[in-house]
């Protein structure tokens, strides 16, 4: 045995099979004893306690044994039946039996003293039928008025409480809130292994329900207040959420189905189990990049659930369809869940508790809330945060990847609920509106994302019918342009390109011209010399021919005379020497 | 003569039981006009008929007739203070005149 072992016995459990108190009682009620589960009316212990027999027989093979002060069999499961328990047929099955005990004040009259065997009679004979190991006794408060003796009742409820736990069966006792103390009657004193409160209030107009496990001897529990609510198919605790933030960080990126928000956002978007918030005004477009995300978790074959607090389901599908997104697909298949709720139906409370139900009913891997700013008006900023909180913490400690849109009145970074949850989300998404020469167009920007390196450009956001754009925007002398300006812009800079562009062309054509010219004048000086050339070259021939002519002359002339000596060193003149 | 049904329920053989039985009896002698019938029940024996008469207490005496229904819990100490309440007064006895 460990040095923990010794040192920290722990009472061996009875897990009660009721969502979220057994891991606020880290475990169940303590095994073989008896637990006081107080409350007023109307706050749920004959509920809760039904709920403990029903899943004791349904999920843990322990049968068990109701005792009813107050309602016969029949009302008994009547009541349940809408909570899906099938009473009768558990009784059938010998793993439920239900004892009604009718105490009619008015027929009794006490004359000395006596003793509850017919109470344990039963009791004893309703256990050994069946061999149950859970009992439930509701409401004993019944007791005390049926009887005027207190003191023999309080003797026989201690001995009560002994028998059962020598039975070594695990039962719940009811009994009814006093004004300022725990029990009307004090039974607290003898029921001392662990003591559950259940409060039914109105704050706010919503009525809320908490439980609170007052005291449990030998086990460290939870000492707050847990809101819970009575769901259709049971009991629903909130689920205690971890008081450190010592959950995984998935280092995993999932696509926001915008592919230019994907590059954005370091490439890839928004981080696994991360929380997203997508601030902005009326029609900025928020609820589409929701749709987006889901849609993009579909896609990747994951499940989706969108908790809708301002539109229909139909209107939701509507409005995706015109910018081109069809959710109805998944919807078919099962991928998405769309929960349409009303903000004002229930308090802050029981919406928590009622959204982290359906999650944990549906499973989901990315859940989208659109919008959180319904919560406004339900509590005060500190309640609001704390749910908020509470909420993100849960999602993070489940994996869930969450997006939540939030209305805001401004365009302005801090606001209400915003600056309420700022510091809880890991990434913030701005939409704004973009107002320019009588004009309204949308611009989305990354305020933070917290461990990845993303875009600080303003974009501009369009919704077209095939879906979504993220383009540039100008940022000229008169500011940011987008949607018409931008346009105006875009074209006003082709014309100016086109311009410059003619402007050049025009130029080379100049200068085209210019070198026309010049070689055309280049060719004509050539010509000149070449004719001068030509000139020049006759004149030469003529001159030689001339002069050829002269000498043949001469030569002719000088044999006319007799001359014998060549005039210019021919070889065919005999030489005259040799005579 | 009119029908009395008595149903005395105890549990055990205790002496507080043996009491209440002896009791039951002394109280059927004083009906002696009357045509009684008097059932002892020892739920410890019979467990499963304190829930016919939706017994609790112990002793528990019932009278199922003449109606109405009454039921005394207790040691029944006092026989004739048990029959005023169960309103059966001993025949033969005189009215008292006030």
């Amino acid at each position: 045995m460990s040095e923990k072992d010794r040192i920290e016995p722990q009472l061996p459990k009875c897990p009660t099979g009721i969502k979220g108190l057994d891991e606020i009682t880290n475990g169940g009620l303590p095994k073989g004893r008896p637990t006081l589960l107080s409350g007023n009316a109307g706050s749920g212990k004959t509920l809760i306690a039904m709920e403990f027999i029903v899943k004791g027989a349904l999920e843990y093979d322990e049968p068990g044994v109701f005792m009813s002060f107050e309602e016969s069999d029949r009302e008994l499961a009547q009541n349940v039946t809408s909570l899906g328990w099938d009473l009768e047929k558990l009784v059938k099955e010998k793993k439920i039996q239900l004892s009604h005990v009718k105490v009619d004040r008015s027929e009794i009259v006490e004359m000395g003293d006596f003793e509850l065997e017919g109470l344990f009679a039963r009791l004893e004979h309703a256990i050994d039928s069946i061999g149950a190991r859970r009992v439930v006794l509701d409401t004993i408060e019944v007791l005390f008025g049926a009887f005027t003796n207190r003191a023999i009742l309080r003797s026989e409820l201690q001995r009560l409480f002994r028998w059962l736990k020598e039975k070594g069966v695990t039962a719940i006792v009811t009994v009814e809130a006093g004004e300022n103390t725990l029990t009307r009657h004090g039974i607290e004193e003898y029921v001392s292994d662990c003591v559950i409160f259940l409060d039914n209030r109105i704050v706010n107009q919503s009525a809320i329900r908490r439980l609170c496990v007052v005291k449990y001897r030998g086990t460290s529990h939870g000492t707050n207040e847990y809101p819970f609510l009575i769901a259709e198919d049971g009991v629903s605790l909130l689920p205690v959420t971890s008081l450190g933030l010592d959950y995984k960080v998935p280092t995993e990126q999932i696509s926001t189905g915008i592919d230019r928000l994907d590059t954005m956002m370091g490439g890839e978007g928004y981080f696994r189990a991360s929380s997203t918030l997508v601030s902005g005004q009326s029609g900025t477009g928020k609820t589409s990049v929701a749709a987006f995300f889901v849609d993009a978790a579909c896609r990747r074959g994951e499940r989706s659930l969108v908790f809708c607090f301002e539109e229909s389901t139909e209107q939701l599908l509507r409005n995706m369809r015109s910018i081109g997104l069809d959710l109805t697909p998944w919807i078919k298949n099962g991928s998405l869940k769309i929960q349409t709720l009303r903000p004002w139906s229930c308090g802050l409370e029981q919406h928590l508790v009622n959204m982290i139900k359906i999650i944990e009913d549906f499973k989901p891997r990315c859940v989208a809330i659109d919008p959180i700013s319904s919560f406004l008006s339900l509590g005060t900023d500190l309640q609001i945060k704390s749910m908020l909180c509470s909420l993100i913490d849960y999602l993070k400690m489940n994996q869930i990847t969450g997006l939540f849109t939030d209305l805001s009145s401004r365009d302005e970074v801090d606001l209400a609920t915003t600056s309420s949850v700022s510091s809880l989300i890991d990434t913030w998404i701005m939409l704004i509106n973009i107002e320019n020469q009588g004009e309204r167009n949308r611009g989305l920007y990354i305020v933070k994302s917290r461990g990845m390196a993303h875009s600080n450009q303003l974009r501009e956001f369009l919704l077209t019918n095939h879906g979504v754009d993220l383009i540039d925007v100008y940022v000229g002398p008169e500011g940011v342009l987008a949607g018409a300006t931008r346009l105006t812009q875009e074209a006003r800079q082709k014309e100016a390109e086109m311009v410059h562009r003619q402007e050049y062309e025009q130029k080379q054509r100049l200068l085209e011209i210019k070198r026309k010219a010049v070689e055309r004048q280049i060719k004509s000086m050539r010509e000149e010399i070449e004719a001068e050339e030509e000139e020049l070259k006759k004149r030469i021939e003529i001159e030689m021919l001339r002069e050829s002519a002269l000498t043949n002359d001469q030569v002719a002339m000088g044999k006319m005379r007799g001359i014998d000596k060549p005039v210019s060193g021919n070889k065919e003149t005999p030489a005259r020497e040799s005579e | 003569m009119e029908k009395v049904v008595l149903k005395l329920y105890v549990s055990g053989k205790s002496p507080r039981y043996k009491r209440a039985i002896e009791e039951a009896h002394r109280i059927r002698e004083k009906l002696s006009g009357y045509d009684v019938r008097l059932e002892v029940i020892d739920i410890r024996e019979h467990p499963e008929v304190a829930g016919d008469d939706n017994i609790l207490a112990t002793p528990t005496l019932i009278k199922k007739l003449p109606p109405p229904i009454r039921r005394i819990i207790g040691d029944l100490f006092d026989s004739d203070k048990v029959l005023m309440v169960l309103d059966l007064a001993p025949l033969g006895s005189k009215a008292t005149e006030i």
